[in-house]
């Protein structure tokens, strides 16, 4: 689990740690879900089994028509999400980069902020 | 005296080795010996912080919590688990099986990974790879997949809707979140987290304090927890997402939300509180995790604090608030960080830090007397005439009665 | 058969299995949830090539944005609930026919690459690829060119998806 102090262990037993953890994870959550079903009562009748809705009977299906609201507000994250990604290699890189270099990434989040601002503007922002 | 945790791991890779097995092997068995351990402890931690939590609770509330099981109440958190697991466990009609029961494995397995990741010492760690960051904020959208399958598997309108409205505003708050964490990645040279603990002299919380503060705010909101918890806000959706759940399950959930708190906490400490690092931490390692949670249940309890302060904000300020304040603020801090740390590449530590701390404070400033003149135009916005709502004027009026 | 290569072939066999579902099951739902198994065993793919990088990468951007904007994209429309019908359509042999030729094609192809054979340079032990990355995206002998225009070309997407998504309420 430890690297060892002084050398620096291989990539890869960090990875097969995570990879480990990956694996076994999700058994934690499953032995204690586990346990209600030897436990546990089960007798399901149609009245438990009901989709709850405050107290009164389920009417329409169960869809709603959602907003195209989520969409929009999923879209300007994801365009967001990837130019943050983007500078991450940049960030690492500080040492090496002139001052030149740092104002191109400037440059870079500058032009998605007028991007963000647009989107402000056009009241796409508002959760109407 | 040395590391204990890597003498004890040398000592057992010998006796293994001893046996004849192979390198890959004992590697693959001291992983699971580490993983083992390393989620055992976590979650007997979990167990503490319901206890924790209700505690506290109570005495924000000025009164006295649990308190009839067992010393101070501290038993419990182990009632209460006693009672999840003898619950019965109902599944609504129509529900998607598979996935119903797989959400709240993933909502625990994600925050369990963190901690693959958290530095408890100068020479422990899970795993220490070098993109550490990027790999808690992977592990975070995993965990928003499962708030998903949740409230569709539950074939429940209200769920649905919750689930929603849950990842709407935790989708949204990733932005500002990887921004602040973008700035000690950047402080830092590195990705790792192990490095950006080693570089930290001082703490970043002296250097860039506007960073903490917008990955605490943004922490919060991926946490779903008040002023944010519009996904859970029993008065208005019931209890969003995780309505159709009982017993365990819903155990699942509600355990995996105050351990995902916690694990926010020790990640905030570890990047802008030093982590493990404090007086004579290097001669006795043991130390290293005392200060790390030490630290973290201190960022805990700021959370906690916020939780029984504010109220409840509104979906429509939480998602103005994120997309026209903090992100617009997250970078432009960052432009100023970026810019700045570069002009002062060759200036003494002192210098820099007092110039980073001033730039800071000068840009909270600034917001300040933007959002005083934004404020004073919604007061008066808000305050104008609204015309109100009365019933025509008609000229029969047999049912009110007559005059 | 070393354990990278059996660690290659489950998570082949992962992804494509999870591709093969994707496109047969009749739950939208489900094909997304499919789909992201897939993204997921690609990204393992990643870290088999020891580009870390690049595995955090692609669980962040294509399973936590893009299969979520998906799933955003199926809820909005009605029918999420098992579709009736047939899912091949009469065309199916030909479809089948120019498949089997592709294939055949690009195994032909791989199998008389030399490539294979190259041994890669060694890395200096301390490389750190992130870093050379940054550098390299920001360096005017480099990638800074790309680099910029891939932020215009976001901008470009958003403006774009903007003018196509939104409705004015008046």
């Amino acid at each position: 689990m430890a690297s060892p102090d002084g050398f620096k262990a291989h990539m890869l037993n960090d990875w097969i740690f995570i990879g480990i953890f990956l694996l076994l994870a999700p058994i934690f959550p499953a032995a204690a879900l586990l346990i209600p079903r030897l436990i546990a009562p089960r007798k399901p009748n149609s009245l438990k089994s009901e989709t709850y809705e405050c107290g009164i009977e389920t009417y329409g299906e169960t869809w709603v028509q959602f907003k195209a609201q989520y969409y929009i507000f999923a879209l300007v994250f994801l365009i967001f999400d990837i130019e943050i990604v983007f500078l991450y290699p940049w960030a690492v890189a500080f040492e090496q980069l002139p001052m030149f270099a740092v104002f191109e990434g400037v440059l870079f989040i500058l032009i998605l902020v007028a991007g963000l601002f647009y989107t402000w503007r056009k009241g796409v922002l508002e959760w109407v | 005296m040395s590391d204990p945790v890597n003498s004890i791991a040398e000592w057992l890779r010998t006796i293994l080795a001893s046996w004849g097995l192979s390198e890959g092997l004992i590697t693959v068995i001291l992983a699971v010996l580490g993983v083992v351990i390393l989620a055992t402890f976590v979650l007997v931690v979990d167990i503490l912080l319901v206890w924790i939590e209700r505690k506290m609770v109570a005495r924000f509330q000025d009164r006295f919590g649990p308190n009839r099981v067992g010393p101070y109440g501290i038993i419990q958190p182990i009632a209460d688990v006693i009672k999840l697991l003898i619950k019965e466990d109902i599944m609504p009609m129509g529900a998607d099986k598979f996935i119903f029961n797989l959400a709240p494995i993933i909502a625990l397995a994600t925050v369990l990974l963190l901690w693959a990741v958290v530095p408890l010492a100068p020479t422990v760690i899970g795993a220490d790879i070098n993109v550490a960051v990027l790999y808690v904020v992977a592990i975070g959208s995993i965990g928003t997949l499962g708030i998903i399958m949740a409230g569709w598997a539950s074939n429940n309108k209200y769920a649905l809707l919750g689930a929603f409205r849950t990842v709407a505003t935790m989708i949204a708050y990733e932005v500002p979140m990887i921004i602040a964490l973008l700035i000690p990645v950047l402080l830092a040279r590195s990705m790792g987290m192990q490095t950006i603990v080693n570089a930290q002299s001082p703490w970043y919380i002296f250097i860039v304090p506007l960073a903490a503060v917008i990955l605490f705010v943004s922490s919060i909101a991926e946490l779903g927890r008040t002023p944010f918890d519009i996904s859970e806000a029993e008065s208005e959706i019931v209890a969003g997402f995780h309505i159709e759940y009982t017993g365990m399950k819903f155990g699942l959930f509600y355990a995996g939300e105050l351990l995902h708190a916690l694990t926010v906490s020790a990640l905030i400490a570890t990047i802008f509180l030093g982590g493990w690092r404090g007086p004579y931490v290097d001669q006795l390692p043991l130390l290293g995790p005392v200060y790390l949670f030490i630290k973290a249940f201190l960022v805990y309890y700021l959370i906690m604090w916020v939780r029984y302060s504010f109220p409840r904000v509104r979906i429509d300020q939480m998602l103005g608030f994120n997309w026209k304040f903090l992100t617009p603020l997250a970078l432009f801090l960052l432009i100023v960080v970026a810019i700045l740390d570069k002009a002062m590449a060759d200036v003494n530590t002192v210098w820099y830090v007092l110039v980073m701390l001033g730039a800071n404070l000068l840009i909270v400033w600034g917001t300040m007397m933007i959002l005083r003149r934004y404020a004073r135009i919604e007061r008066v916005r808000i305050a104008e005439e609204r015309p109100v709502a009365r019933a025509p004027e008609s000229d029969n009026n047999e049912l009110v009665g007559q005059e | 058969m070393t354990v990278m290569q059996v660690v290659f072939l489950v998570t082949a066999v992962v992804s494509l299995g999870g591709a093969v579902m994707v496109v047969t099951t009749r739950n939208l739902i489900h094909a997304a949830l499919w789909l992201i198994l897939t993204l997921f065993g690609v990204a393992v793919m990643y870290g088999l090539l020891s580009a870390p990088f690049f595995t955090v990468i692609q669980v962040v951007i294509y399973i936590g944005a893009i299969a979520i904007l998906m799933i955003f994209a199926i809820m909005l429309t009605r029918r999420v609930k098992q579709e009736p019908g047939s899912s091949v359509n009469k065309g199916w042999w030909l479809a089948g026919l120019m498949a089997l030729v592709l294939f055949t094609a690009l195994v032909w192809m791989l199998s008389t690459w030399p490539g294979f054979q190259t041994t890669l340079p060694e890395l200096p032990q301390d490389f750190d690829s992130i870093k050379v990355l940054g550098a390299a995206l920001v360096s005017t002998e480099g990638y800074v060119i790309p680099f910029e225009i891939a932020s215009v070309l976001l901008l470009a997407a958003l403006i774009g998806s903007v003018a196509v998504a939104w409705e004015r309420k008046s």
